[in-house]
Order: structure tokens, then C-alpha cells, then sequence
């Protein structure tokens, strides 16, 4: 009973960061870079307008950032509730 | 040394060692064959990934397009990179941990249903298919235009060679190739980049270059008499012209871009020669990890692209619109015989003009005499026999391929012969790498799930391996025939590829995974509706009718074909969860199979 409860933790753990990672993978793509694309184009950085940057390559980059935060905290949750792999 | 001698030399070099690496990586096993024993490095299979993901289509494409589309255009780089968020969080490591070797074989055993597994074993056939005639075209292309021999010749060579090493190596042979493929590829299309964000603005860095200020060396090269920020520079420009400024969205509503980014996304997610890349990691860690290296090396691409778009875009707006044919720079007229680049003097005036809308009607055609020589004009340019577009619909008088984007980069950025064979093997190593990905899904659907599983169930392993061998033999040769003849559809083909694979696929999968309780019926009913309503709505408009009726007018809720791979997905997934609560649940293994996925070790 004890490794089931430990498991149905992990999961749910896992689903709570799925969940965080995935809503900003929506807001920086679908809301920043075409839903709310013309607003943030007027604000300009460097020569990028805001909006046209995020559609064009903020959202690949922050994309790869996502990834590579799940695989962090997903070694360690691995870890931390005993189900890594030996 | 000449253009020429310099490809030949450079692509033949590229393919010895594509050989070369086939001979060293022969599959002995079956698990050899399917998944490279498990034994791919995170990082090795993510170059790996990047190289089957990245087609012919995003090497010498898909910049030419985001050029033409301005921020529209971003629907691509935005669908065709953040599947692999899903990927690495709701797929990969799950699958990795289910350790088999084919997409339909999992959905056969998760859905406990033989008839699951072979409708998942025709989707997957299917998708492959119509994305794998494209990539051999491809190669015939990049033959015909960089080493001058017939598109038909150059399938059959690029034939040879994918059948070499996919038959002979399996996933094992295809892997390591794909990692020397993803090196030639990137090398390929950096160089150009860095050199022209160079000129233009100073910035070697192409990703930063576009939206830096132009440098006193690129106002001389564009004439341009002030400076400023690239991106100012080309709204103005556009502006001016007639068209809807670079940076701000055009041509598609709001909802259809939202719609076709989505499908590109589940899509990529749900297309099976991707997936199957994620079965060979010798971890779970590395199955997850792996999906973030495969899209770093991805963006490192997608993020020039957009850059490698502004330079030119710019750059053709500046050196050809009202100059003089004979003014025109040198590789417009290099280019020019191939017909990716034509212009007619609509208005008399002697002078080159760019304008809204499309200078000629249909695929452009010159004027040749008996010896078959190019007839010239009266400026000295090809003598274009396409119908012109009246003149009252559009002034435009130039005609400029998407595909010149890249392929006259380097002569763009004036680079030594050896860059101009390197682009060369670039788009033949892209195309390559996918073909071979996508025939080695077809040979193990064919070999695994329906010879080993459902006709031929006693085989040995020795006895599977010859038909997985067999199998992606023929793959091969069907697929150079597409490429030989290619059905008139092909263009529209990629949308259903990635629309069925988002309305199947995809969502099949993910309930998969994480509703222990999703029953065989649900999933049947699922894949069917999903398809059904996708593949109903794309050929209404892309076959049944002329190509004026798909429009936004006629389109449910504005949602043009591309992107209606998202309703279907939304279908199948509403059906599943409806039929899953009617139905008996699933027994008791599954469920039990399906709660082991979610632990990266055995639990009991």
C-alpha cells in the first residue's frame, strides 16, 4: 500500500509539472505569438517588434528551455520517489 | 575549380560516407533492425531526430516561404518545433518504457484489439507514403539543378543509396547516417547565414543579425541611402510596394493560423518516424533528455530560417525592383535557366518591376529555339511564354521560386564555388535522411506487425529479418516510382500527412498512456472518426472542388484543410472518452501494462 500511494504520488507530481510546462509552452506560442501578436508588436526590442519575435523565434527557443527544465526536475522526482532506473 | 567539379566532388564525398558508415552499422538482429538495439546515445539520437525531421522541404523551402509570408509564415517554425514539447512530456518516455519496436504495435496491445493495431498499421503506412514520394522528388530536384542531370536520374541515384544503407543497416545504419547527415546539413546552412547577416549588418550571428541595424556595408550593397534597424527597413520597403508590412500578420486570419500551427504540432507529434526515433535510447532518462537535444539541434535551424527569410526578402526587394535587366545581379541570371526566376516587361518600360500579386499564370516556360537554346528578349533575359497575369490585375513583372531563397544564398552572399556544392549536399542529406526514416516505418509495419503478428506468427528471427529487409527493399522502389511520376498531389499530400496524424495518431496515444481506462472500442471508434471527419473535409476541398471554392468563405468556421487536423484531433478525442464510459472496461493486464509506463523502473 505504502509503494502505491508513493506511486500515485510521482504521477501526480509529474501531471502538476506537465501541466505548469505546458501552459507556457501555449502562452508563448499560441497567446504572445498569434493570438496577442499585434498588441506586443508595439513594443520593439532591439529592431524586433515583440510579438513578430516570439512567432518568428522566442517560442522555438523557449521551446527548448521547457525541455530541458522537465528533464531536470524529472531526474530528480525519478529519484526522489525511488522509481529512477538502476 | 568550377560549381560543378566542386559538387560532384563534395556530394560524392558526402555519399562514400554515407556508405562507408552503412557498411560499419550492418543490422544482425532484428532489434538491430528496428530500434538499433537500444544502444543510441541521447545526444547522437537527437542529431539523429533532427535529421529525419528536417525534409528537403525545410532545408531548401521553407525560408523562401516565411519570405513571401512575413509573420504569417511563423505558423510553421512555431508547428514544426513545439510537437516535440509533447513529444519529450506526454510521449517519448512513456513509449520508451513500453520498449517495443512500432507505433501500431503499441496501439494493437495497449487496445488489446488486432483491428486497432492494423488500422494504426494503415495510418502509418499511409502517412509514410505520401511524405516519402516528396523527399525522393526532392533529391531528383537538388540533382537536377545543382549537378545537371535529369530530376529521373537523380531519384535513381539517391534510390541506390537509401536502399544501401536502410537495407542493409536498418535503424542501426539509418541512425549513424543521420548524425553525419545532420552535420553536413547544419554546416550547410549556416555558412550562407552567418556570412550574409555578416554583410549586411556586421552581426555574425544570423539569429540576432535580423534585427540589428544595417551596417554601412549592406547600405552599400542594397543602395540603400540611410541605415536602420533590417526589420524598419523592409516594412518600408514593403510598404511602398504594396504589400502588407514584413513583421505584422497578412494573408490568413487569426483563427487559421491558430488552427494550422496547432495541427503542425500535434502532428509532428503523432507522425510515427519520429516517435519510433525516441525506442532507441538505451534509457528512459535518455528518451526524454533526447527529445530536448533533438530540438535544440532542430531550432538551430529553425532559428536561422526566419533570419536567412529577412536578408533575402530584403535583398530582392532592393538589387531588383526597378533596376534594368542588365543591372540585375549576376545570380538572377545564373538562376534564371532554371526557371525558378523569370521576368516579363508588362509596362515597356525596360525597367524590372515588383508588385503585389502574381506576374504569370501558371508554371513558368521559356522560349527555346530548335538547338534548344534559350530565345533572348530584347533587354537580354529569357523570353517567357507563360500567360502574364493583365497587367491591370498586377504590375508585377518578376517571377521569384520560394526555393531561391536558399539555393542562391551563397551566390547571394558572392561565397567561393565550395559553399555553392555544400548547399548542394545539404538538401540531399536532408531529403535522404527522411526518406530513409520513414521507409524504415513502412518496412517494420510491414515486416513486424503484419507478417510477424498477424500471417506468420511461428517466423524466426532470422526468417523477419528478411522480410524487414525485403520490405524496405520495395518501399524503396515504390517510393523512387513517386518520385519518378509524381501523383499531381503531391503538395497537397503533406497537409493530409500531417492531419491524419493529428486526428489518429495523437490522440489515441496520449489516452493511452494516460487514462488507464480507455477501451478498445473507444480507441477504433476514435482513429475512425478522427480520419474520417480529416480526411472528408480535405479531400471536399482539395479534390472534389476547384481550387476557387477553398476559400475562407466556404470553410467551416474559417479553418482552411491545413489546419482542420486540430477539429479532427478534438473529434477523436470526444468520441474516445464518450465510448470509453459506454463500453467494458479494459482488462485487468492492461491497465496494469498502461500504470507500469508511467514508472521509469519495473514496479509490481
Amino acid at each position: 500500500m505504502v509503494d502505491n500511494e508513493r506511486y500515485e504520488a510521482y504521477w501526480k507530481h509529474n501531471k502538476t509539472y506537465i501541466i505548469v510546462l505546458l501552459s507556457i509552452w501555449f502562452a508563448v506560442s499560441y497567446l504572445f505569438g498569434i493570438l496577442m501578436a499585434d498588441q506586443l508588436d508595439s513594443i520593439k526590442i532591439a529592431g524586433f517588434p515583440l510579438g513578430f519575435w516570439f512567432a518568428n523565434q522566442g517560442s522555438e527557443v523557449i521551446f527548448v528551455i521547457l525541455i530541458a527544465v522537465y528533464v531536470k526536475m524529472m531526474n530528480s522526482l525519478d529519484i526522489k520517489y525511488d522509481v529512477h532506473e538502476k | 575549380m568550377d560549381i560543378l567539379t566542386w559538387t560532384w566532388i563534395i556530394v560524392g564525398a558526402s555519399f562514400a560516407l554515407y556508405i562507408g558508415i552503412a557498411i560499419w552499422a550492418k543490422a544482425k538482429t532484428t532489434g538491430d533492425f528496428y530500434v538499433a538495439a537500444k544502444q543510441i546515445h541521447p545526444v547522437l539520437n537527437g542529431m539523429a531526430t533532427g535529421a529525419d525531421w528536417m525534409s528537403a522541404a525545410s532545408f531548401i523551402s521553407m525560408a523562401g516561404l516565411i519570405s513571401f509570408m512575413g509573420r504569417d509564415g511563423s505558423m510553421y517554425l512555431m508547428g514544426w518545433t513545439g510537437g516535440y514539447v509533447l513529444l519529450a512530456m506526454l510521449l517519448a518516455p512513456y513509449l520508451r518504457k513500453y520498449g517495443k519496436y512500432t507505433v501500431p504495435m503499441f496501439v494493437g496491445e495497449r487496445y488489446y484489439s488486432q483491428t486497432a493495431r492494423v488500422v494504426a498499421l494503415i495510418c502509418a503506412i499511409f502517412v509514410s507514403f505520401t511524405y516519402v514520394a516528396g523527399q525522393m522528388r526532392g533529391v531528383g530536384i537538388v540533382f537536377s539543378r545543382f549537378l545537371e542531370v535529369p530530376i529521373n536520374t537523380g531519384v535513381i541515384i539517391g534510390m541506390c543509396i537509401v536502399f544501401f544503407y536502410a537495407v542493409l543497416g536498418g535503424m542501426k545504419g539509418i541512425t549513424y547516417t543521420q548524425v553525419a547527415q545532420y552535420c553536413v546539413l547544419i554546416v550547410a546552412y549556416m555558412i550562407p547565414a552567418i556570412f550574409i547577416s555578416i554583410m549586411l549588418t556586421g552581426n555574425p550571428i544570423p539569429q540576432l543579425g535580423y534585427g540589428s541595424s544595417l551596417s554601412e556595408n549592406g547600405m552599400r550593397l542594397l543602395g540603400a541611402p540611410e541605415g536602420g534597424y533590417l526589420l524598419d527597413k523592409l516594412n518600408g520597403i514593403q510598404k511602398d510596394l504594396g504589400f502588407s508590412a514584413y513583421t505584422s500578420g497578412g494573408a490568413k486570419s487569426t483563427i487559421d493560423v491558430f488552427m494550422i500551427t496547432f495541427a503542425l504540432m500535434v502532428g509532428t507529434a503523432g507522425l510515427p518516424h519520429i516517435i519510433i526515433r525516441f525506442f532507441t535510447t538505451p534509457t528512459i532518462r535518455g528518451a526524454r533528455a533526447s527529445a530536448g537535444w533533438a530540438l535544440l539541434f532542430i531550432a538551430l535551424l529553425y532559428t536561422t530560417a526566419p533570419a536567412v527569410a529577412s536578408f533575402a526578402r530584403l535583398n530582392l526587394m532592393q538589387t531588383l525592383n526597378n533596376k534594368q535587366y542588365s543591372e540585375a545581379p549576376s545570380w538572377f541570371k545564373n538562376w534564371e535557366k532554371t526557371s525558378l526566376v523569370a521576368w516579363k516587361d508588362k509596362n515597356g518600360d525596360g525597367i524590372m518591376q515588383l508588385a503585389k500579386g502574381n506576374a504569370f499564370d501558371g508554371k513558368i516556360a521559356f522560349q527555346k529555339d530548335e538547338a534548344g537554346k534559350f530565345v533572348k528578349g530584347e533587354h537580354g533575359e529569357n523570353i517567357v511564354t507563360t500567360k502574364q497575369t493583365p497587367i491591370e490585375k498586377s504590375k508585377n513583372e518578376l517571377y521569384i521560386d520560394n526555393d531561391i531563397i536558399v539555393l542562391a544564398n551563397p551566390e547571394i552572399a558572392k561565397l567561393p564555388n565550395w559553399v555553392v556544392a555544400l548547399v548542394a549536399a545539404g538538401g540531399l542529406a536532408a531529403a535522404l535522411s527522411t526518406a530513409a526514416g520513414l521507409l524504415l516505418v513502412i518496412a517494420s509495419a510491414i515486416s513486424h506487425d503484419l507478417m510477424k503478428s498477424i500471417v506468420k506468427p511461428d517466423m524466426s528471427e532470422k526468417g523477419e529479418l528478411i522480410w524487414a529487409r525485403s520490405a524496405a527493399g520495395v518501399a524503396v522502389v515504390i517510393a523512387g516510382y513517386f518520385g519518378i511520376n509524381p501523383p499531381g498531389f503531391v503538395a497537397q499530400v503533406v497537409a493530409f500527412a500531417f492531419g491524419l496524424a493529428a486526428s489518429s495518431f495523437f490522440p489515441v496515444i496520449i489516452m493511452g498512456i494516460f487514462w488507464r481506462k480507455a477501451t478498445k472500442e473507444a480507441a477504433i471508434a476514435g482513429m475512425f472518426s478522427g480520419m474520417a471527419f480529416t480526411a472528408a473535409y480535405i479531400i471536399y476541398f482539395k479534390f472534389m472542388n476547384p481550387p476557387a471554392f477553398n476559400v475562407a468563405a466556404n470553410w467551416l468556421w474559417g479553418i482552411s484543410p491545413e489546419g482542420i487536423g486540430t477539429i479532427g484531433m478534438v473529434i477523436n478525442f470526444a468520441v474516445m472518452m464518450i465510448v470509453s464510459k459506454m463500453t467494458k472496461e479494459p482488462p485487468i493486464e492492461v491497465q496494469n501494462m498502461v500504470a507500469s509506463l508511467r514508472y521509469p523502473r519495473e514496479i509490481k
